[in-house]
This record gives C-alpha cells, structure tokens and sequence, in this order.
C-alpha cells in the first residue's frame, strides 16, 4: 500500500439550520495518498468547502474518524491542531487573504514567525520562495500594489514555506482572470509534481478535469470518485 | 512564536490603525495625567498646610481660657470663663520641669503713628520667649528684651510693612511712635515672612506684655504659648499645665490646652483623605479609559477577523492570539501612560511657573501607581477582545471577505 496521507472515516458533519438538521457531510469515506491530485467538484452547498475544513483541521467532524499522515487527529485541543496545521497543510484562498499592512515577504513568513523559527533562518527561506515564485521584484510591495495572480503567488509561497505534505486550494482562480488562473493552476500542478498532495475544491470542470482524481459531491455524499487515467 | 515577533507584530497592528490608537493613547493620556496632577496638588496642599504648622514651633502647647467640654469643636477663641488666664498664671508655668518656655500673649489693635503717618495695627504682647518659640527672624535690631515680664517698657519691634508704611525710606530703628496713647521705640524689625496661619507677621507691632495689658487695660491673657521640653513630654506638660492652673484657680480647671502636634495631624489626616479622594475620581477616568481600550480593541477584533482566522489556518494556536491581541492592549495603554506622564508632569511644571510661591511634589509613587494602573487596566479591558479573537471560528472567520 503507498502512503496513505489522508484518511476519512464515516465523517459526519451536521449544522443547525433553524429547525433543520444539515448534513454537510453525510458519512464520508476516503482515503488519498501521499502526492495525489484530487479535485472535488459539486453544486453550492453539497459540502465541499466542509470537506476541504475537515481536512484542513479548521473544522471538526461531528462523527468519524480522520487520519493524517497516518496519525488519529479527531478530538484534539485547539492548541494541538494549530501544530499539526502549521506543519502538514497548506491553504490558498479564493480571496487570497493576505494581511493588507504586510509586505509580500512578511506575508510569506508569518508561518515562520508563527512557529518561532528564529528570523535569522527565515529570511533566506522567503528569500528562496519569494524568488521561486517569480516574485523577487516585488518583494516589498504591500498586497494592494499587486495584481490578483501576484497575490495568490504570494498566497502559495506562504501556504508552502512550511513544507507541507497537504496543500488545499478553494477556488483558487475563483477571483482571477483566465490568464492569471492558468498560471497559478500551472504553479500548483508543478508543486503536485514534486510531491506534494494537492486538494482543489472548484466550480469549473474545465479546471476540475485536469485532476488525476475528482471526486463529485451532492448533499454531502461523494456520489463519484473518478481515476482519470493519463 | 517568539518574543520580538509577538512586539513587532503587534506594534505593527497598532500603526495600521492611527485613528483608533490615537483615540486609545488620548484616553489613557488624559487619565494618568489627571491622576498624576491632581494627586501633586493634593500632596503638595498636605505637605505646604503641615509645614505651615510646623513652623508654628516644635513641641507647642497653646493655653487657651476657658475650658471646652465639647470634643471636636471649635477651641474658644475667647474665653467664656469668668476667670481670666493672667501674666501670673503664664509665668507660673515656668515652674514646671517640663516646659522649656512661656510666652504669654494678648492681642489687640490700636493705631500707630508717627509724624502724623497713624494707620491701624494689630498689637501683640508678649515676652522675649515668643521670638525663639515662633521662630521669628530679626531683620534689624533686636528683639524684646528679657526684662521682668511684668515691667511695662516702652519698646516694640515692628513688621516689614508697618515699618514701610510708616517710614517709608526713613530709617525707622531708634525711633519713637505712638500706639494708642503710649510712645514706644522701635528696638527691633521683623524680617518679611508673610502669612503664617492667620497672623500677618508683616503688619504687626509687638511690644512687652505687661504694656499691652496697660495699652488695652485688661489684665487677661489671649492665650499662653508653652514650649514642652521634648516631643514625648507633651502630653505630661499639658497634664502638669492643667495642674497648674487648677492650684492658682481654686480647684477649677478652666483652661483648654491644645498640643500643635493634634493639630497637624487632624490636618494631615484630613488633607491625605483629600489627596486619596481626588486622585480616586482621577483614577475614574482611567477606568472610562479602559473600557474605550476594551470597545476599541473589540471593534478591532472584528474588523480583523479574516485576518485572525487567516492567522488560525496558518497554524496559530488560541494562546497565541490571546498574546497577541493582550500585547496589543498592553502596549497601547503603555504608550498611552507615558504621554499620560509627561503630559501630567507638564502641566505640574506649568503650574508650578503660574504658581511659584505653591511648591508642588509629585509623590514617586503616584507615577509608578498611574503607569501600572492604565497599563492593569489595559491589560485587563483587553481580555475580553482577546479572548474572542482566540475562540474565533477559523471557518466563519474565513468565509467572509
């Protein structure tokens, strides 16, 4: 068996709705391995941003099990799952969220910041994925005097500086043009290429299709998870 | 995360908003620098008042006529008694152990003139002792002589503006005015001393006691002036004063005495409640600052709840969110302490210049309390908003944009 890098099982997630029991997650079985290119298609509201919060420990299941990196991550304190997202997952934001007030490497480094790596080792490794992102001119720019792809770079630089073995993108070029969405779709798969687990939540099936896997959700069930064979 | 990044961050959180630190510094500002002035001016009214009767003379025992049965009220000013305190009865004391001097006095107020220059003056009449037992400073001359205290002789020793008004340039040492209808000569001028608890020592005249009493014919004292001989006799010296007057009054008590020592410290004691009153109403507005921290920093939190639930997705914990948010508030009201510091010193520096005869102190420790209070109440108006960034829903947070 290749490494399993995440595993779900029988995940539950139900919101309260008024009167009314949602059930984003219904029962979700799945498993990916280490360096899959997952993308997870469906209408508004069949749960896929869940899906993508459940695995990305910003949200709790209500039931199940879930597995990362071969470690059980259900019921831990706030505290611990902070850890395990700082070191095993990446995010890339339809909005981008970059702090306004910060300059493209200080956006970059805030991970760093957060996990007390001393200043001294953080400057070369933003200097390295400043360059690598194709940014190095751009460097000391605050958010707002960059165009929407240079800051969704900059959003990957810093979902990626920590080396992470899970990167998880919702919409990513939901709020770029095409041009800028192709390259920062290109820069992923590239990354996915080296290694690392790559987890797209889109609308577009165009985008969707390009993944080596898509799964397809409707009220909260996985109702298809297709292999694409190259 | 570390120490200079959790400062650095939320210094930089503090400058992306000026307006709303700015508020924040101007509402702790005003509040330390009220603490701070107004306390200056209650410590520095206690410290001026206290002195003031301090310089009154050490270890005072004042003898008053007539006896007040009635604890806390006023002392009679006049005796209600119809035994006068006498000459004989000051100068009986004298025989006590404990008591080092006597000075008795009798106050009146006669016109005083010289070369058809005549305005109205008060008169005292005491002995040589009143000099060493008020501290009185000899400008020129001297002062009363030691003579028999019963002789009537015709000297006084004059205030500074007595002797201006009446001399002007002349020089007034040597020689002869008039008081009432009796001529005296000028043996001694007192040095300027201003206001000294009600008595002008400036617009006064002093002549023997035994010529006040002939001057204003009556043979009652005002009040008697006793030195004790040390600070731990007093209360044995007015015990031994009251014995005293008993034996030459057949048997009745008619005296009151009162120690200065009961009179500083009734003053001190209600100046320093005073002091604590006012800088407590001062402190108030360090409360109202705190809570504008609190709404503010709350504000704050909500206009940065991407940013929090960002930080969330980044892996930071709540703990350190808490900090983050804490230092922020810690900091803000730090600032806001210093400027409140100088602000109030300032203005303490500025009254001082309006001011000049008032000598202010800012007591040391109201400047560590005002700081450490506005930075504990930064501190603790910033829980609250912390703790609500830390419990954020990184989700919710996040979905919004």
């Amino acid at each position: 068996m290749v490494d399993e890098v995440i595993r779900l099982e029988a995940i539950q997630r139900l919101f309260q709705v008024g009167d009314q029991t949602v059930h984003a997650l219904n029962d979700i079985d799945l498993a990916i391995e280490a360096g899959e290119y997952v993308s997870v298609m469906g209408p508004s509201g069949s749960g896929k941003s869940t899906l993508l919060n459940v695995i990305g420990l910003l949200d709790q299941p209500n039931a199940g099990r879930y597995r990362l990196n071969g470690k059980d991550v259900t019921e831990r304190s706030d505290r611990e799952l902070a850890k395990v997202r700082r070191d095993n997952i990446g995010f890339v934001f339809q909005f981008f969220h970059l702090i306004p007030r910060l300059s493209a490497v200080e956006n970059v480094e805030i991970p760093l910041v957060l996990a007390g790596v001393p200043p001294a080792q953080r400057s070369p490794r933003v200097a390295a994925a400043i360059q690598a992102f194709g940014l190095g001119d751009r460097a000391r720019h605050r958010p707002d005097q960059l165009s929407g792809g240079q800051r969704q770079r900059v959003a990957i630089a810093r979902a990626t500086i920590m080396q992470p073995s899970v990167l998880l993108a919702d919409e990513p070029t939901g709020n770029l043009d095409r041009a800028s969405g192709i390259e920062i779709i290109d820069l992923l798969e590239a990354l996915n290429a080296s290694g690392v687990t790559l987890m797209i939540v889109t609308h577009d099936p165009g985008l969707g299709g390009r993944a080596g896997r898509q799964l397809e959700m409707v009220d909260g069930r996985i109702i298809r998870d297709h292999h694409a064979r190259e | 995360m570390r120490a200079s990044d959790i400062l650095y961050s939320s210094a930089n959180a503090i400058g992306a908003q000026p307006m709303r630190s700015s508020l924040i510094l101007i509402a702790m500002a005003i509040g330390v620098a009220a603490v701070i002035v107004l306390t200056t001016l209650g410590e520095s009214t206690r410290q001026y008042i206290t002195g003031e009767f301090a310089a009154l003379g050490s270890n005072l025992l004042i003898v008053l006529p007539g006896r007040s049965e009635t604890t806390g009220g006023q002392p009679p000013l006049l005796g209600e008694t119809p035994r006068d305190l006498t000459l004989d009865d000051a100068l009986a004391l004298q025989r006590s152990r404990r008591i080092e001097q006597v000075a008795p006095i009798t106050v009146g107020s006669a016109p005083v003139s010289w070369r058809g220059l005549e305005r109205e003056v008060s008169i005292i009449g005491s002995t040589a002792s009143l000099e060493s037992i008020r501290h009185l400073d000899i400008a020129q001359g001297r002062f009363l002589p030691a003579t028999a205290p019963r002789q009537a002789v015709p000297v006084c020793v004059i205030g500074q503006k007595v002797r201006e008004q009446l001399f002007g340039t002349a020089r007034a040492l040597g020689q002869w005015l008039r008081i009432g209808d009796r001529r005296f000569r000028v043996i001694g001028i007192l040095a300027s001393r201003g206001q000294s608890i009600g008595v002008d020592f400036d617009d006064i005249a002093i002549i023997p006691v035994a010529s006040a009493q002939a001057l204003f014919d009556a043979p009652g004292l005002f009040r008697v002036l006793a030195e004790a001989e040390s600070w731990d006799s007093m209360t044995a010296a007015a015990a031994e004063i009251h014995q005293i007057i008993r034996a030459s009054h057949e048997g009745e008590d008619d005296v009151t005495v009162i120690t200065q020592d009961s009179v500083i410290e009734t003053f001190d004691r209600i100046l320093l409640a005073l002091t604590l009153a006012v800088a407590g109403i001062a402190a108030i507005s360090l409360a109202v600052a705190g809570i504008l921290i609190m709404n503010v920093m709350l504000v704050s939190v909500s206009q940065r709840n991407a940013e929090i639930g960002l930080l969330k997705a980044l892996g930071a914990a709540p703990g350190q969110l808490r900090l983050l948010f804490l230092i922020e508030a810690g900091l803000l009201s730090m600032l806001g302490a210093g400027l409140g510091a100088c602000l109030g010193l300032g203005t303490v520096w500025l009254l001082q210049r309006m001011y000049p005869g008032f000598p202010m102190v800012t007591p040391v420790w109201v400047l560590f309390a005002a700081v450490a209070v506005s930075l504990g109440t930064g501190l603790l108006f910033g829980v609250l908003p912390a703790d609500k960034a830390a419990g954020l829903d990184p989700v919710q947070a996040l979905s919004r944009r």
